[in-house]
């Protein structure tokens, strides 16, 4: 009992292993791993892209000659262009490099917007209710009635007049994925908000007389956005989609302004049947990796969120003593009952020192 | 003893648990042994390993688990037996209904909504050879007229949300008979159930034993339901068995210590009558004429209904009165509206009709802001400590919330000193405030809810189930804690609770509530010594005691009183 005791008290987890995905990580055994480091990796290397940009790429976004003269259109990989030159006679690997700043910033700012819209109307709309929950309902549904590129180009339209520099285009595209998105934060903060609301916890606070914005913001707020992270990266990648989508049909940002994966496959689509491989090939290829990177951070996290899905270290076949006081509730909820020696109280006259120990710190 | 073997042998059963944590042992070298139509209680607290053990018997542990030793389990006529841990999967799903079958503890999820119970039995009955519709129809009907379930030709084609909740079970029962297995498990049967339908519960698997000759594992918490049914019991605590004996000899010469604080942590009714009346004594001469807390004239609630259709009547023309420093214990069923008026006083639900004085404010109609004022006079503790802390913030918070709230601190921190009073006025240990709820027992947790509620010393405390979630160990713990607080604080309660005995040990005067009216109000002695409404009386008699013998003639006494109303 001691032993218990001890491990009780004893001082939690370093930080930095509470941190969100560090946690995750060191939670993760097997396959689950593998597609946890695998998405991270991937991950890693487009933001280290992203921000070394004017380090790695060998010339500007918008380079067309140098000191030796033009490049020459849908030049060859090889030689002074690593992997060609497109029709319009830019280099392809500095284009790629180049737009994963793009494609970060666009996600950056898309992301943000809609999850500052999304939680604050999905909060105010689930806490209070009524007719403003179920206008704002109605409208997303709306929204969703919509196909996601159809609104995005509608927004694109509305927002840059379909003419778009490097701010404005990066803006035009981030805000209409947000209109696309708040409805799906908008969604799951408002489902959370309801659930919570009926919990005995709120209704301890409201028993106590405490206010509508500090049981909102203190209680609700930060109980309701614990699946933020999982659906954040998961629209990550949406959002890259829609940007590539958005480039591929014209709506993007000009070349001048900004490299963009998908106008560049838009700009390769001839090239395609004349047997001219790389100016298509990088670009897709680019998008294809980074999707897929996200993704995988963000099933994974899913995954290990979900104490049913989460995998284990398999227990050794020979039960330890270290672990023989402990108990489980069976079925795997480990979030209740009372047990342990101690959980019959009387049975240690000096229990203020030490009561019940919870026979679940083992968590 | 008959020639037949054992229909279930348990041989050296050891079940660990993957985990976060690393692994955890749940059953840990469990040997029993069940003989042919012998009832076998399996008793213990939550965490006992209970569960898991009955589990292994019918194969249905978790993927994270890895089970040990052997479990022998034979069929009725003992012509084959089988360990259940090593036979392939195809063979496990066989011997499931024929030689074992289990009962769940909450009929309501027991059953899929979808399909009429007719349909779910047939389905059992198909899986295990070849039967055609009619005749698996027929056997349906059959079997749930047997389980006490009226007009089972047309009942077949219900759905299970036209049955109640004791019906429900009695479906539950019947599709474990329907193979007429040698063994059955019952996991918490009666739990989930009310006390009165509890009686009829308990009655159907005593017949389940004597007319179907099944073997039955129970497993319980509730001392009541093992006295009254079971042949032999096991004790279990913390995975392993401490004491084996027959149910008249545990019950009246326990070896074991844990068996022994276990039997005397039950509540019996007629504990607080004593203590309600030294109270009573000690009360100022003119205490009963005092001013009283609570005062509610013809409260009635209801429950809006949908669009067009009559609202849900939960409490219906309720009178009490609650004065200061008195204890009014409110029993009833689920459904009662006991909860409900609970609520009420708290101002989470409005009262729709009669009047309802909370502390000198009327409720009915009352209006949120001139209402907070009151609030920093009234405590509330709620039935589920797993959810009545917000799971983001420390205890020390929490409990601070109602200083803060009520501007008595400026933040959690500033309040620090008051709180680690509170939690040490509530038994907890000051360091226990920087964790976080989660690694608190229901027990500790529960304590931490009554600092909260006390944090204020509110005149008036309401306490909604508050030791329903908590096992019979603990919640004797919480309890007299709460009869120490209420000496020490002296404020007013309302105790709410389905459990005559709770109540009975801290209530002055209890109030009986049958859908949503108040059928009889006294003394501890009044409605307990000599119930005078039927109601009460029942419920009285079904309350089972955790004592064989006088069980038996109790039980005899409940069929006469049913027989008559």
């Amino acid at each position: 009992m001691t032993t218990l005791t001890e491990t009780t008290l004893s001082p939690r987890a370093p930080l930095w292993t509470r941190l969100p995905v560090v946690h995750q990580l060191r939670q993760s055994v097997g396959l689950q791993r593998g597609m946890l480091v695998a998405g991270l990796v991937i991950t890693g290397v487009f933001i280290l892209t992203a921000i070394f940009a004017p380090l790695l790429a060998p010339y500007g976004y918008s380079q067309l000659r140098d000191d030796s003269g033009p490049f020459g259109a849908q030049q060859a990989p090889g030689g002074a262009h690593l992997l060609g030159t497109t029709v319009g006679g830019y280099d392809v690997f500095s284009r790629v490099i180049w737009g994963s700043q793009t494609a970060i910033t666009v996600m950056v700012i898309a992301i943000v917007l809609s999850i500052f819209a999304g939680v604050a109307l999905g909060l105010v709309s689930g806490y209070f209710g009524g007719w403003l929950d179920r206008v704002l309902v109605v409208i997303c549904d709306a929204v969703y009635a919509f196909p996601a590129l159809l609104l995005a180009i509608v927004m694109g339209i509305v927002i840059s007049g379909g003419r778009s520099g490097l701010w404005g285009g990066i803006f035009a595209a981030a805000i209409s994925i947000t209109v696309v998105f708040i409805p799906q934060y908008f969604r799951v903060i408002r489902a959370e908000t309801v659930r919570i609301k009926a919990e005995a916890y709120v209704e301890s606070a409201r028993v106590l007389g405490a206010s509508n914005g500090r049981i909102m913001f203190r209680h609700v707020l930060r109980n309701a956005t614990r699946t933020l992270p999982l659906i954040f990266t998961l629209n990550a990648s949406e959002a890259l989609l829609t940007l590539a989508g958005l480039g591929f049909i014209g709506f993007g940002i000009e070349p001048s302004s900004a490299a963009e994966w998908g106008y560049d496959l838009n700009k390769s689509l001839s090239d395609v049947s004349s047997g001219i491989w790389w100016t298509s090939l990088f670009p897709g290829l680019a998008i294809v990796l980074v999707v897929l990177g996200i993704t995988l951070v963000g099933e994974s996290l899913n995954d290990l969120a979900d104490p049913r899905l989460r995998s284990r270290r398999a227990p050794g076949k020979t039960a330890s003593g270290v672990v023989a006081a402990t108990s489980v509730v069976p079925g795997g909820t480990l979030n209740a009952g009372p047990g342990g020696i101690d959980g019959l109280e009387a049975s240690s006259p000096a229990y203020d020192q030490h009561p019940n120990d919870d026979p679940f710190e083992a968590k | 003893m008959s020639s037949l073997p054992d229909v279930v042998r348990i041989d050296n059963l050891n079940v660990t648990f993957a985990t976060d944590g690393g692994a955890v042992t749940a059953v840990d070298g469990v040997t029993l042994r069940v003989a042919p139509g012998e009832v076998l209680a399996i008793v213990g607290e939550s965490g006992s390993g209970k569960t898991v053990t009955a589990k292994t018997i019918l194969g249905l542990l978790p993927e994270t688990a890895i089970a040990q030793g052997a479990v022998i389990l034979s069929s009725k006529d003992g012509s084959q037996s089988n360990d259940v841990l090593s036979v392939s999967k195809q063979k496990l799903r066989q011997l499931r209904g024929t030689d074992v079958s289990m009962v769940f503890q909450e009929p309501s999820t027991a059953l899929n909504p979808v399909y009429t119970v007719g349909w779910q039995i047939a389905e059992g009955i198909r899986a295990h050879g070849e039967f055609s519709r009619t005749e698996a129809r027929a056997k349906a009907i059959e079997i749930l007229g047997r389980v006490g379930i009226p007009d089972p030709e047309s009942r077949v084609d219900y759905y299970p949300h036209q049955f109640s909740g004791g019906q429900k079970q009695r479906v539950v029962i019947a599709m474990a008979l329907v193979l007429d297995p040698g063994l059955i498990v019952a996991d918490e049967p009666t739990t989930a159930l009310d006390v009165t339908v509890q009686a009829e519960i308990l009655d159907l698997l005593r017949r389940c034993r004597d007319e179907f000759g099944s073997a039955i594992v129970l497993i319980t918490h509730n001392m009541g339901v093992v006295a009254d049914l079971a042949d032999r019991v096991v004790v279990m605590y913390e995975g392993k068995i401490v004491e084996e004996a027959p149910a008249q000899e545990l019950f009246s010469n326990p070896q074991h210590d844990y068996t022994k604080r276990l039997l005397g942590s039950v509540p019996h009714v007629g504990q607080g009558t004593t203590r309600a009346t030294a109270r009573l004594e000690a009360r100022e001469a003119h205490w009963a004429a005092a001013k009283p807390v609570v005062v509610a004239d013809n409260l009635k609630i209801q429950y809006p209904g949908r669009l067009g259709k009559p609202g849900f009547t939960a409490v219906d023309g309720v009178s009490f009165t609650i004065r200061p420093g008195e204890v009014l214990g409110l029993v009833g069923e689920s459904g009662s509206g006991k909860t409900t008026i609970g609520r009420a006083m708290g101002g989470l639900t409005r009262v729709t009709g009669g009047s309802l004085t909370v502390l000198g404010h009327e409720m009915n109609g009352f209006k949120e802001r001139a209402f907070k004022k009151v609030r920093s006079d009234i405590g509330f503790v709620f039935q589920d400590p797993a959810s009545s802390f917000n799971p983001l913030l420390t205890i020390a918070e929490c409990v601070a919330e109602p200083l803060v709230v009520h501007g008595r601190a400026a933040n959690p921190r500033a309040a620090r000193r008051r709180v680690n009073e509170l939690l040490e006025a509530v038994q907890l240990p000051r360091a226990f405030g920087d964790r976080y709820p989660h690694e608190l027992s229901g027990g500790q947790r529960q304590r931490a809810s009554l600092a909260r509620g006390l944090a204020l010393e509110p005149s008036l405390l309401i306490a909604d189930e508050p030791t329903s979630a908590l096992d019979v160990s603990v919640q004797s713990k919480v309890l007299e804690l709460f009869a120490e607080l209420q000496k020490e604080f002296g404020f007013a309660a309302l105790f709410i609770s389905h459990d005559l005995a709770v109540v009975d040990i801290l209530a002055d005067r209890i109030a009986v509530l049958y859908q949503g009216k108040l059928v009889e109000e006294g003394t501890g002695a009044e409605v307990l010594g000599a119930p005078k409404d039927a109601y009460t009386q029942r419920l009285l008699a079904s309350l089972p005691v955790p004592d064989p013998a006088a069980q038996a003639v109790r039980r005899d006494e409940l069929r006469i009183l049913r027989a008559a109303g």
